[in-house]
């Protein structure tokens, strides 16, 4: 559990079954992932995060997306509404709650296709019941979590509170900084959930509004092309689709007795969802780079690790302590939070003696993970933290960093 | 799939259960014609259950089982509840996943396998509890409905909670005490079935299931008609003797007691016309059939 895996030279592994080169209906040349994801030429388009989802979700060969509106991801699911409409996307609805839409996921799933949905904040509360169901059933489903305020009073905004839900869930947990990783991951997402080792649902998660509705530049390979289709007879447990002759044997273990066999049934289940989790590593190496983090400077004494935007901020604060104040300051950045890359931010922080963890969310749950893996974990600084919506402006970060290094003069006062 | 696919490795044979063996042997798979009839000749659906003995709800999936038209192409759905005590018996694929999400999962579940086996009729069947259907599922059942979603729902009232011990439902009788109702319901029944009927389905059925021929006949043309037109949907009494203080001897009294005229479960259809219709002819077919068969056996 939470070793470390090399990255060696691994490649992203298919399914026997997939006819490389051949053309879907709409025309589109399945791809091998390894040459469509890492070979091809691509192009920069500026876009906004929904329609990075869109541009990705293009290029899935996706049977089947169930949407329901929730901002920020409203705009992302309508735009994938859009693709079923000009047939790229085979099957596509709206559900009547995040609570069913999930379901209804699952049941497509269950049934053999590829899914993916979209959601947010209170929708992802509402969903809630359904994620550890599907990891325990081992659907491969994606979902792209555009966190969002969750806490009474309401509240639209940008905060990843949500994330920490999502943690013991059972489900592979990404955290996307930029609308590349975005899009890079979405497509990567479902080769390694769809592995026969891992065939665990994905929660892909990305800041609302700084992801979502922001423009960046993102380089696209062309829509002429896709990923193979998800082949249902590589799941671990059968499809439910009666195309095997049935066994008298629910896919669910046989939890309804009450004896040490079905406790001992259902605990080995468990640890394998878990097993099934840390698996999923070596997939994830050549679709992250070849490490569940990147890293800048490790030599430095004061370290800022962090997730999703906060990373981009971090950068930018590192830059201004650097330029304006001549604080060195070294960056580790974490893609993936399930599996957690525990023996990575290890060796990242060997050297450090202060570790910032900024992040967007009140009780810094980034915080508390990277703290229960280091030894001499007083080194962590668990902040600053901005919640509700608020921006982290990099002067945040870096007035903390000065602050606990005892040198004067808050800056944003001195920005007058 | 069709029967071909239900065989025996040879190799394996001799370490296979005895159940799959008897499945290869005498599954009704494949035959359209099957009946509650082949109960006690092939049990390759259904032989034992966990529920409480003499349980209606154990007589009622015998039937349903053996009256579904496709097995080998069905796939039922489940939820919590004392049904999902039986599935994992059942020699049919299902899926049982939370509690009141079934026609939820259904819904994608259908549509799936639509698009994978465009030619193919894959009968997807909802079967839950009274508390599944009506309180905690009753916005997706509906929706369900509204959406026009092409699958069958089968409801088994007990007319209360009985799996978490015998609470309130929406679909007990008013005025009846039980645990979470102490001075007894408030309100009426739910009236599911005109609900249904209101909601979209396309035929709807009420009863017991006291008398086999009626149960086989209801399932059949529920699963016809959703495959055609839409959604369905079955109600069906299998009273919880052990919550209402009944023996096991007894549920069969009850459920006819109930059905007797004036009583809340006289038998109810509802159907439109286009539905009406199309089950004469549907019906005609299978007598054509059937006296073929037997012509054919005599000859
Ligand atoms: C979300 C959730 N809430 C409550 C329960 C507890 N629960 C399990 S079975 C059940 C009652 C089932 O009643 P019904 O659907 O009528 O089926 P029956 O047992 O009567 O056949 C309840 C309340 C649960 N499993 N999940
Ligand atoms: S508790 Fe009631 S419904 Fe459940 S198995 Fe026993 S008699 Fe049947
Ligand atoms: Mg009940």
């Amino acid at each position: 559990m939470n070793k470390k895996v090399e990255a060696q030279d691994r490649r992203i592994l298919l399914s026997e079954t997939v006819e490389l080169g051949e053309k879907t209906n709409k025309g589109q040349t399945v791809t091998d992932p390894n040459v469509l994801f890492n070979e091809m030429e691509r192009e920069a388009s500026f876009l906004t995060g929904s329609e990075v989802i869109r541009a990705a979700i293009k290029r899935a060969n996706l049977d089947v997306s169930v949407a329901y509106p929730i901002t920020p991801q409203s705009e992302a699911a309508a735009l994938i509404g859009e693709l079923y409409a000009e047939g790229y996307v085979r099957e596509y609805f709206r559900g009547e709650s995040e609570f069913a839409v999930m379901g209804q996921c699952a049941g497509a799933s269950f049934g053999g296709a590829r899914v993916f949905t979209t959601t947010a904040g209170p929708g992802t509360l509402r969903a809630m019941e359904n994620f550890p169901m599907w990891a325990g059933s081992r659907l491969p489903i994606q979902v792209c979590v555009t966190c969002r305020g969750i806490n009474s009073p309401l509240s639209i905004q940008p905060d990843t509170l949500e994330m920490y839900y999502l943690l013991e869930t059972g489900m592979l947990v990404w955290h996307a900084e930029t609308a590349q990783d975005l899009y890079d991951w979405i497509l990567g997402g479902f080769m390694v959930s769809e592995q026969p080792d891992v065939h665990l649902p994905l929660a892909l998660c990305c800041d609302g509004f700084f992801v979502t509705h922001t423009k960046d530049t993102v380089m696209l390979q062309s829509d002429e092309y896709c990923i193979p289709a998800y082949d249902p007879y590589r799941s671990p447990v059968p499809c439910m689709d009666m195309e095997c002759p049935p066994i008298r044997m629910m896919r669910d273990p046989f939890i309804m007795k009450s004896n040490y066999i079905s406790y001992m049934t259902h605990a080995s289940w468990q640890q394998e969802i878990h097993a099934a989790v840390e698996r999923s590593r070596k997939h994830t190496l050549p679709i992250m780079n070849g490490s569940l983090i990147e890293t800048e400077n490790l030599d430095r004494e004061i370290l800022i690790v962090a997730s999703g935007t906060a990373v981009s901020q971090g950068r930018e604060a590192i830059r201004l302590l650097e330029e304006e104040e001549g604080i060195k300051v070294g960056l580790v950045k974490i893609k993936s939070i399930r599996p957690f890359p525990t023996e990575e931010i290890r060796e990242a922080t060997a050297n450090a003696k202060t570790i910032f963890i900024p992040e967007f969310n009140i009780k810094g749950w980034l915080a508390r993970e990277v703290k229960s893996i280091l030894s001499n974990n007083e080194r962590v600084i668990a902040g600053p933290h901005v919640a509700g919506g608020m921006t982290m402006p990099s002067e945040v970060i870096v007035d903390e960093i000065k602050k606990s290094l005892g040198v004067a003069g808050p800056r944003l006062e001195s920005r007058g | 799939m069709s029967k071909e696919k239900i065989q025996l490795s040879e190799d394996l044979a001799d370490i296979m259960p005895p159940e799959y063996q008897e499945m290869v042997a005498t599954a009704t798979f494949g035959n359209e014609d099957r009946s509650w009839k082949d109960i006690g000749t092939s049990k390759e659906l259904i032989e034992q259950h966990s529920l409480c003995a003499g349980c209606p709800e154990s007589i009622a999936f015998r039937f349903i089982l053996a009256s579904i038209p496709a097995p080998e192409d069905s796939v039922f759905v489940g939820s919590t509840g004392c049904t999902s005590l039986v599935f994992p018996h059942v020699g049919v694929q299902n899926i049982h996943s939370l509690f009141g999400n079934q026609n939820a999962i259904a819904s994608g579940l259908q549509r799936a396998l639509k698009l994978r086996f465009p030619d193919v009729y894959k009968d997807v069947i909802v079967l839950a509890g009274d508390g599944a259907t009506v309180d905690i599922g009753l916005d997706m059942t509906m929706q369900s409905w509204f959406r026009q979603e092409k699958f069958t729902t089968i409801c088994f009232d007990n007319e209360l909670y009985a799996n978490t011990g015998g609470q309130e439902s929406g679909l007990m009788q008013k005025g009846f005490v039980s645990k979470m109702a102490p001075v007894g319901k408030k309100f009426e029944k739910v009236r599911l079935p005109e609900i249904a009927f209101e909601s979209g389905c396309h035929y709807v059925a009420c009863l017991t299931v006291s008398k086999p021929n009626r149960v086989e006949q209801v399932i059949r043309n529920a699963i016809y008609v959703s495959r055609e037109f839409g959604p369905t949907y079955v109600q069906l009494y299998t009273p919880c003797i052990l919550e209402i203080g009944k023996q096991s001897m007894e549920g069969l009294d009850e459920m006819k007691e109930s059905e007797a005229i004036g009583q809340r479960f006289v038998m109810k259809e509802f159907m439109t016309d286009e539905v009406k219709e199309f089950l004469k002819e549907k019906n005609a077919e299978q007598k054509a059939r059937k006296k073929a068969a037997k012509a054919a056996v005599t000859a």
